[in-house]
């Protein structure tokens, strides 16, 4: 799914320059970083409610294509540019976690760890 | 590669700015070096764990990368106070972690248990002067 299709999906706002036409092949919603990490995305999407630096080191270490911040919350301007330094796209939904998980999953964007 | 290849971080204890950078370059340097995407993601996981453990648990240390022709090596050594039950803190959900550390999406009680599933060996000793965990992983496998 393209984040140019999530962007529209989740009505969602990008937080810095990026390539609509990047591509995911599935997602992960999570509070808790650990988690992402245990799980071996490749390619992902990552939606979470948590907005410190700590997330954009995930998203790098855990290959994490774009992050889409859910409820409206937006990071603080050095965690922005720290994704934009790394190119991790950033989005921000008014979406609840739920629901933006359940938008996207109707919509075709698979689980990224299906057991 | 014949010769061991060694890079040091200091890790500052509750830096959590700057926690992740050791990780985020090694996981560069091993890219650069070309090693199979399997063996970065799994040491740069292993790595970035070791890290907010020791930002987290510790009163600060070090993060060293060592990489010779068939092993990635990771030793994060830190200062104290020590893991007072190892066994308890393998168990995944487990955790001694503060609430705030919690709200920062850590402390968890996974960093351990992703250590171990990441890392062909672990070992891990700990006293009150600190804990010295070693994560080795095989380039082949």
């Amino acid at each position: 799914m393209k984040l140019s299709d999530i962007i529209s999906l989740l009505n969602a706002e990008p937080l810095n320059q990026f390539d609509p036409d990047i591509d995911v092949v599935n997602a992960c919603g999570s509070d808790l970083l650990s988690d992402v990490l245990a799980a071996r995305y490749d390619k992902s999407l990552l939606l979470t409610g948590v907005t410190n630096i700590q997330v954009i080191r995930t998203a790098e270490i855990s290959d994490i294509k774009a992050v889409v911040f859910v409820r409206g919350k937006r990071p603080q301007d050095d965690v922005i540019s720290l994704a934009t330094k790394l190119s991790i796209p950033l989005m921000t939904t008014s979406n609840s976690m739920f629901a933006a998980c359940g938008i996207l999953y109707k919509n075709g964007l698979p689980p990224g760890d299906v057991q | 590669m014949s010769e061991t290849y060694t890079l040091s971080f200091n890790i500052k204890a509750m830096d959590f700015s700057a926690a992740g950078e050791a990780s985020s370059t090694i996981k560069k340097v091993l890219m650069h070096l070309g090693m199979p995407p399997s063996v970065i993601k799994r040491a740069a996981v292993c790595s970035y764990e070791s890290e907010m453990n020791i930002v987290i648990h510790s009163y600060g240390g070090t993060l060293t990368l060592s990489i010779d022709s068939s092993q990635v090596i990771i030793n994060a050594i830190d200062i104290g106070p020590g893991i007072p039950d190892i066994e308890k803190a393998m168990e995944a959900g487990y955790s001694t972690a503060p609430e705030e550390i919690k709200e920062m999406g850590f402390g968890g009680g996974m960093g351990l248990p992703n250590i171990r599933d990441n890392a062909d060996i672990l070992e891990i000793t700990s006293s009150s002067a600190g804990t010295n965990v070693k994560i080795v992983i095989n380039i082949g496998g």
